[in-house]
């Protein structure tokens, strides 16, 4: 319910400078990937976009510690970053459930299994299988081996169940005003997503080098790393902004009772922490 | 180490400097075009989306001219069949992503403050970007049409391996675009919720809302549930033809299927993202003009509550002929057909609203009306559709065609010219001139079904879609056709005339324009002040 005070800001003219960034990065990208361009268009816009981010996080933090925004601003944030978590929670769940209709339905069908037995006619050696080492036509190689889910995916695992106490051991601390202990934890939970990434580039690495597994052996390879590398993309923004939370602990920039910015990037880190669970099991153990 | 600030940072503190910086929203906004790239103001931001969402409508008209010149006769006369296939799949991207959805969103970002009383959009910046996202998306997306090898040919609904194996270079720009596009949409649909959630004036309940700002919660809900979804099956197309996955192949083990699944899980839902606002807006404007009352207020929200969620799974209706196991054929059938009670519910609650009402017939009211009675047309084709084994006649014909631009054009648009024509007095303070909006109106009636019900017709009797050329005996339909479409295109320059003159001048219209109109957006001056409700209202529930 409005109280009166609300904030509405003037003018800015970060939005506008971000959307020509945006639009110059995707353009940048087409020309590379269609016409083999140099990846200079590119860069230019997502510089653009990266200081846009930063001068618009500015302004906000400033108006923020400025007092202007009074606790209807608050939930704004609260709505406007939950919402946003329910996309990107519907964005993985099209990966997911591309997986998941890949495995249940689309391979089996291939290999003959029930009404759909024409499929077979196409290539009638095809034996179904999960994970697919043998996509149905020989032009596409698939993957030599698969990695067990008890190695290098359970480290990653339990770093990032790990990360996820940390990070609400250093929230607890914020919460009492002990910004001190604060900052201890929070430092370990960005060293274990620093160590998270790390893990997961060598695992790639292994991929490659080892088991064959790449973006082009068939369908495993292909959902493997659309998954892995969107959550990859997740931990790498979410180390981000944690470092950036980081920082501004150690400026004392949040109060007892008012640190939505905190409490927004930790429930990030906690979704992609959930997400990963969900790798683990479906892509990795099942 | 000693901390460089205090720990907490108390409000009080600063509460100079607070009322130093909030001075300047009052001051006189930057002039010229810098006041369009910069503002953070609902009403402006909002007649940007409207001015945007017009421009585009008439780009996409042309496209569909284009298409109904080349099938005035058969035979091929006019254009080649490669650029006949850019047109149909230009044509409707452009309506769907860049007239119909941004059109909706502007009048969202107008009224839904007004509304609820509330001093702007819960996120004003956001709100900026969001607008400006949508002409950087659609540049790119026109400009598609210039590279080598030609824009997108494969249709709105892009199917892949149309879309990916035996796609034009330019796809992948499409694609990038489309992104453009989404982030857009889920951006705004966030602010509208945390604006409808948050920023309702005091004593206004959830059920105290217009029905124009309860469809548009649904809708948010929507678009924030799917447009990721697009987003993550554009990706895969994008990985298909860049880096060599095999998603929508099956050589390497995916499915082009799955990809349909995918586009549908999004599609279907989409069509009510562009429908439900046209009923909320219908829902204010028959009420108005009968003077009564909204009948059974409670359930048409609930209505539209089952709607928007039967819609997530009913996806595979578009997909009756691909070959699913006959469980799905019959799963989805019935699914569809459900969703056809609380449309039912909807239907009735406006004709009952009618009822002893003491009804007059200005512009708003008569483009009401003919959604109501034109869109139940296009509900009931709908419903044949639905039917699994008749589907296998009905598919991908002009039966199809005729159903969807029922459900949009005097569906989705004729809400929006309602809603323009219903508002315009609080927008510019002047009514619109209403012999010109009755020409505009009947003009468009004639031309829209003298396009579209013909199909029904040539579809029927087998005519396929997307094509540029067709056998002799669909000629006659189509001459009708083509006849309706340019009737009904060059009608829309009265609109424009309409719109124009009444920014410049007119009758003078008081706080409240309508005799029978009530919501709190009527509470306010004509035309708005650029800045209202900043102490937010206290709402009064009108005693009947
Ligand atoms: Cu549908």
């Amino acid at each position: 319910m409005s109280g009166g005070t609300y904030y509405v800001p003037a003018t800015s003219r970060w939005p506008i400078l971000g959307s020509v960034a945006l639009g110059i990065m995707m353009f940048g990208i087409g020309m590379q990937l269609v016409y083999d361009a140099s990846s200079i268009i590119m860069l230019v816009g997502l510089v653009g976009i990266l200081s846009v981010m930063g001068f618009w996080f500015r302004d906000v933090v400033r108006e923020s510690r400025g007092g202007l925004y009074d606790t209807q601003m608050d939930r704004s944030f609260r709505w406007g970053m939950g919402w946003f978590i329910f996309s990107e929670a519907m964005f993985f769940a099209a990966f997911f459930g591309a997986l998941f209709y890949i495995r249940t339905f689309a391979v089996p069908w291939l290999g003959g299994e029930g009404e759909k037995g024409i499929s077979a006619l196409l290539w009638p050696d095809f034996v179904p299988q999960w994970p697919l080492m043998n996509p149905p036509d020989e032009a596409v190689v698939g993957p030599r081996g698969i990695f067990s889910p008890w190695q290098l995916p359970l480290v990653n695992t339990l770093i990032l169940v790990t990360s996820s106490i940390t990070l609400t051991v250093a929230h607890e601390a914020l919460k009492e005003g002990h910004r001190k202990i604060c900052r201890n934890w929070l430092t370990g939970t960005v060293l274990l997503g620093l160590c998270f990434i790390l893990i997961q580039g060598l695992e790639y690495y292994e991929a490659y080098a080892h088991y064959g597994i790449t973006l082009e052996a068939g369908i495993f390879g292909a959902t493997f790393f659309i998954l892995t590398g969107f959550h990859g993309v997740h931990v790498i923004v979410g180390t981000i902004i944690l470092t950036v939370m980081l920082v501004r602990v150690h400026q004392g920039h949040f109060a007892k009772e008012n640190h939505f910015a905190f409490e927004a990037a930790s429930w990030y880190w906690h979704f992609v922490d959930v997400v990963w669970i969900g790798l683990f099991i479906f892509v990795y153990v099942i | 180490m000693a901390p460089k600030l205090p720990p907490t940072y108390p409000l009080e503190h600063s509460a100079t400097t607070a009322a130093g910086s909030q001075a300047p929203t009052h001051h006189a906004p930057p002039r010229g075009l810098l006041r369009w790239l910069l503002t953070t103001n609902h009403k402006e931001i909002g007649s940007l989306y409207l001015i945007f969402s017009l421009i585009m409508f008439f780009i996409g008209g042309i496209f569909a001219l284009v298409i109904r010149a080349e099938l005035f006769q058969p035979g091929l006369q006019l254009v080649n069949p490669e650029f006949f296939n850019q047109m149909t799949t230009m044509h409707g991207l452009i309506m769907v992503f860049a007239a119909v959805m941004p059109a909706f969103t502007g009048l969202a970002n107008w009224m839904i403050p007004l509304q609820i009383g509330a001093p702007d959009m819960a996120l004003p910046r956001l709100n900026n970007f969001s607008f400006w996202l949508l002409p950087v998306a659609f540049t790119l997306l026109l400009s598609t049409l210039f590279m080598p090898g030609g824009g997108p040919n494969f249709g709105w609904t892009f199917y892949a391996p149309l879309s990916t194996t035996y796609a034009p270079p330019s796809t992948t720009f499409f694609i990038l675009a489309l992104h453009i596009a989404g982030i857009s949409s889920i951006l705004g649909a966030i602010n509208i919720i945390a604006t409808i959630l948050n920023m309702r004036a005091p004593g206004m309940r959830m059920m105290d809302m217009p029905l124009f700002v309860w469809t548009w919660l649904i809708t948010a809900f929507l678009l924030i549930a799917v447009m990721p979804v697009l987003a993550g099956v554009i990706t895969m197309m994008l990985m298909d033809i860049n880096f060599g996955t095999s998603f929508f192949s099956a050589a390497g083990g995916g499915d082009p299927v799955l990809f349909q699944h995918l586009f549908w899980f999004f599609g279907h839902p989409e069509v009510y993202i562009m429908i439900l606002p046209a009923f909320g807006i219908v829902s204010v404007i028959i009420p108005t003009f009968a003077r009564k009352p909204l009948f059974g207020y409670p359930s048409m929200v609930y209505a539209t509550a089952s709607i928007a969620l039967l819609s997530f799974m009913v996806w595979a209706h578009h997909m009756f002929v691909v070959g699913l196991p006959l469980a799905a054929e019959l799963f989805f059938m019935y699914s569809t057909m459900l969703i056809a009670v609380p449309t039912g519910v909807k239907i009735f609650n406006w004709i009952t609203t009618l009822f002893r009402g003491s009804i007059s017939f200005e512009s708003p009211m008569l483009f009401s009306l003919a959604f109501v009675v034109l869109f139940t047309i296009g509900g009931f084709s709908g419903l044949m559709l639905a039917i699994s084994p008749a589907d296998f006649q009905y598919h991908d014909t002009y039966f199809v065609v005729a159903h969807f631009h029922y459900v949009l054009v005097p569906g989705a648009v004729f809400a929006i010219m309602a809603a323009v024509y219903y508002w315009l007095p609080k927008w510019t303070g002047h009514y619109p001139n209403e012999r010109l909006a009755q020409w505009h109106f009947w003009l468009s009636v004639i031309g829209v079904n003298l396009t579209f019900f013909p199909m029904h017709f040539s579809g029927l009797a087998g005519m396929p879609r997307r094509i540029p050329d067709y056998a002799l005996q669909f000629a006659d339909f189509n001459m009708l056709s083509s006849l309706g479409a340019f009737l009904f295109g060059f009608s829309q320059l009265l609109f424009v005339l309409g719109v124009v003159l009444c920014v410049r001048g007119g009758k003078k219209a008081p706080a409240q324009a309508w005799e029978g109109a009530w919501d709190l957006e009527w509470t306010v001056p004509s035309p708005a002040p650029l800045h209202t409700f900043e102490t937010p209202p206290v709402f009064k529930r009108p005693t009947p």
